[in-house]
């Protein structure tokens, strides 16, 4: 269907500290299909424009550094900025270095200013970009850090809109585009303290654990591979907040728990800190503390 | 003389940087560099050693599982259990890893290196009937190519109704990609990073139901594989035969072998695998793996003059901006030599020992397509040789996943112990992977990875030789300066994974100065 009237919506995706894998997630979309997502019309009328992404784009080198500063010009405050990998404000910013244009190299925290200031809104993708996740773990060697942490050193008042998983589910992602699309940029209204989208962070994955049963009657796994909760094998499922027990991953074909092994906690701001060791209790103090949301 | 700087190599996973001084239109030298550094090693240290399978794993989300593999290996060794872990948790390891690197080879030849070679706006002009391709011919007419342009212009060589198939088995490969990880998410919970895997075992069991939907799920990619995947590959090498010429590389070739078919001998680097362990240097015979041999040079890192050390010994202390340095790579070497590693590897030294399903495929193959065994090192050789282990390793992850036993164990009980050294290697979609653990009073002490990308990777060793991916960039003929494809193409043949390959660096004490560049 071709609609004449397409309004093109600039999105750069740029990579700082991480692994790839919530690019490799969102590959996973179900419903829409990454295809409908770069190819059709998100929403009648509107199209995903990825100008920039490492792992996809056709090009390399210079003439891809240069999309981003074009477009961060051309589109100002009318592009949505995707951070993938934590922003390690170390050594000036000498971790991570994302390209060179005439002679000289970026580090990821100049592009980052840049196109981060300028844009409509970040989506902050992943327990990386959005708390620092595993690069921040201590002893934090390369003074790893989410954006929203980064901006606010930096005095950058751009809206940043947290999206964490190690990776996010895809549904996370295409539903705050879609948000945004539909509705406009989420607000105060529909995100939790941690800045994240209530629509998929909004319950204790342990209200709607299918072994929560097990839990309440006190029949608990001593051991991989047993019938029982996994809340004794360490399982973060009651101080975390998640949709994954009714939406499943990988087109809902199964989850952590599901599989037998104990919640990680991924999406957490304590990811990693307070979460490990995996396989470790969480203490009841630690449980008690964490309460059902009622916003 | 020109240099040519290609900051960021797009289309891998990780950050890389690769410079070439360019003489009479020849690669006189060529120098490759990672370009982030996260410090998995550092943060690693003092927590409990059984985390190391889910976080080592976060060093890439793109083989996220072969460093589950080498480090549920490790952690088993370490343990004492190697010799004990349950047949159904061995199968269900490798059904996990197998479903992997179907993904990964898919998506490497057709999201990584294939527009390299299609030229996707040939669809354009479709005036077929396929709703896709209509939609894409719409995606093309409303003017904005972003992500697939700006590219490298000039070297697209498919007619156009050929670049409009391709287009579409782009699109179809999206899906198929997508099917291996769902495959993977049966046994694994979820994938990138599944969490199933621990050291003792799984905590998934096996049943009736998982395995028939797996198995489907694998008869599909089969299917695709066979008759799409393996005759693109084909038809590319039809229409740019002369990367059969280029990219040759070291010609020395390593694999630790992959996907064990035994677990009861505890020696891994002997164990029986599909795809066998084994060590082929140039012009001679194949040997059998000796990890003792395995050093790691830093003349030519930014790290201070240790010398070539062994990496469960390895030391690594941060020195940017040493003079002679250009990488925050090591250099790998066996024997004191460079080698290229993964898939042609594995088919090279799995084809000297005579493994009977790779000599066959193997040569049914070289002789549909008309060429010599030598041609396949090459570029693409390896985009061959991936394609045809896809083949290899989904017809036995059909035959595997039949012989998990429904309702025996997954888990074997074990006590860990305060002090121990492990070792887990393996070969990742990408080429050999070896995890070392040292743990003490019960926390990890040390953990060392050696992997793919650094062996092919690695910058220039203590004797001022070059790493394989530079050895294949040397002497390389460019046509066009300004479109450098044939850096790009070899490159990106080899699969190159950064983040995996920039992680290994135990920093002591503060690092500071000289901004990383290539």
């Amino acid at each position: 269907m071709t609609n004449k009237k397409t309004t093109e919506i600039p999105v750069l995706w740029i990579q700082g500290a991480g692994c790839n894998g919530c690019s490799v997630s969102i590959l996973n979309s179900e419903s829409p299909t990454i295809k409908n997502i770069l190819v059709d019309e998100l929403i009648p009328g509107k199209h995903i424009n990825l100008r920039f992404h490492p792992t996809i784009m056709g090009g390399q080198g210079e003439q891809v550094v240069s999309t981003i500063f074009e477009t961060v010009k051309k589109h100002k405050n009318g592009y949505v900025l995707v951070v993938e990998g934590s922003v390690q404000s170390g050594a000036n910013g000498s971790f991570c270095t994302m390209g060179a244009m005439s002679g000289k190299h970026y580090p990821f925290i100049e592009v980052l200013n840049e196109a981060g200031k300028n844009a409509m809104a970040v989506i902050a993708l992943g327990s990386c970009a959005t708390y620092g996740g595993l690069p921040s773990w201590s002893p934090n060697p390369t003074e790893a850090k989410g954006v929203r942490e980064y901006f606010n050193e930096k005095g950058i008042h751009t809206p940043v809109v947290n999206v964490p998983g190690c990776p996010p589910h895809p549904d996370w992602f295409t539903g705050t585009i879609a948000h945004i699309l539909i509705a406009g940029l989420p607000d105060s209204r529909h995100l939790d303290d941690a800045g994240r989208p209530l629509a998929f962070f909004g319950k204790l994955i342990h209200e709607n654990c299918p072994k929560r049963p097990y839990f309440d009657a006190g029949q608990f796994a001593s051991q991989p591979g047993e019938e029982g909760c996994l809340y004794e094998l360490g399982c973060k499922g009651p101080i975390t907040y998640a949709d994954c027990p009714t939406r499943m991953w990988n087109s809902g074909l199964n989850w952590c728990i599901g599989a037998g092994a104990p919640c990680a906690g991924c999406v957490e701001p304590d990811f990693p800190h307070l979460t490990t060791p995996v396989y470790k209790k969480v203490t009841m103090e630690r449980l008690e503390s964490f309460k059902i949301k009622t916003k | 003389m020109a240099k040519i700087v290609i900051d960021p190599i797009t289309r891998i996973e990780g950050h890389l940087g690769i410079e070439a001084i360019v003489e009479n239109g020849v690669v006189k030298e060529a120098k490759s560099s990672g370009t982030l550094w996260r410090g998995f090693e550092v943060f690693l240290k003092g927590k409990d050693p059984r985390d190391a399978t889910l976080f080592t794993q976060r060093i890439c989300g793109v083989c996220p599982i072969a460093h589950a593999t080498a480090s549920v290996l490790n952690l088993d060794s370490a343990f004492g259990i190697s010799a004990k872990i349950p047949d159904n948790a061995r199968i269900i390891r490798n059904l996990i890893f197998g479903s992997n690197y179907l993904q990964s080879h898919i998506l490497h030849f057709y999201h990584l290196a294939a527009l390299d070679y299609v030229d996707v706006t040939a669809i354009a002009d479709y005036d077929g009937d396929d709703p896709i391709l209509k939609s894409v011919k719409d995606f093309a007419g409303r003017g904005e190519l972003g992500p697939f342009v700006p590219r490298y212009e000039g070297d697209y060589r498919f007619d156009k109704k050929t670049n409009q198939i391709l287009v579409g088995h782009y699109i179809q490969a999206l899906s198929a990609r997508k099917l291996a990880h769902e495959a993977l998410a049966i046994w694994g919970g979820k994938m990138p990073h599944q969490c199933t895997m621990v050291s003792g075992g799984v905590t998934i069991t096996p049943t009736a139901d998982r395995i028939a939907s797996y198995l489907w799920r694998i008869n599909q990619l089969r299917d695709f594989i066979e008759s799409v995947y393996i005759p693109d590959v084909i038809a590319v090498a039809s229409k740019y035969p002369d990367y059969f010429e280029i990219g040759k590389g070291c010609g020395n070739f390593l694999s630790y072998g992959v996907f064990d078919l035994d677990g009861k001998n505890p020696d891994y680097a002997s164990r029986q695998r599909l795809l066998p362990s084994g060590v082929l240097p140039k012009g001679k015979e194949v040997t059998a793996l000796d990890t003792s041999k395995i050093t790691e040079s830093v003349t030519h890192s930014w790290f201070e003059n240790t010398g070539d050390l062994h990496p469960a010994n390895g030391k690594t202390i941060p020195a940017p901006g040493k003079s002679g340095a250009y990488s925050w790579m090591k250099s790998p070497r066996y024997a004191g030599e460079a080698f290229e590693v993964g898939p042609l590897a594995r088919f090279m030294v799995a084809y000297s020992r005579s493994v009977p399903e790779v000599k066959k495929i193997v040569d049914d193959t070289l002789s549909a397509v008309g060429i010599g065994a030598d041609k396949l090192v090459s570029v693409l050789g390896r985009h061959a040789a991936r394609a045809l282990e896809a083949k290899l390793v989904a017809d036995n992850l059909a035959k595997w996943v039949l012989e998990l036993k429904v309702g025996e164990p997954v888990f074997v009980k074990y006590n860990m112990p305060v002090e121990a050294n492990g070792m887990g290697i393996t070969d990742a979609p990408r080429g050999s992977l070896g995890h070392w653990v040292t743990i003490k009073n019960g926390v990890i002490e040390n953990y060392q990875a050696v992997v793919p990308t650094t062996w092919n990777a690695s910058p220039r060793d203590s004797n001022g030789k070059p790493g394989p991916i530079e050895q294949a960039i040397e002497g390389t003929k460019i046509k066009d300066e300004n479109n450098p494809y044939e850096i790009v193409r070899i490159v990106r043949s080899f699969d190159p994974c950064l983040a995996c390959a920039i992680h290994v660096i135990d920093a002591k004490g503060n690092i500071k100065g000289k901004a990383i560049i290539g």
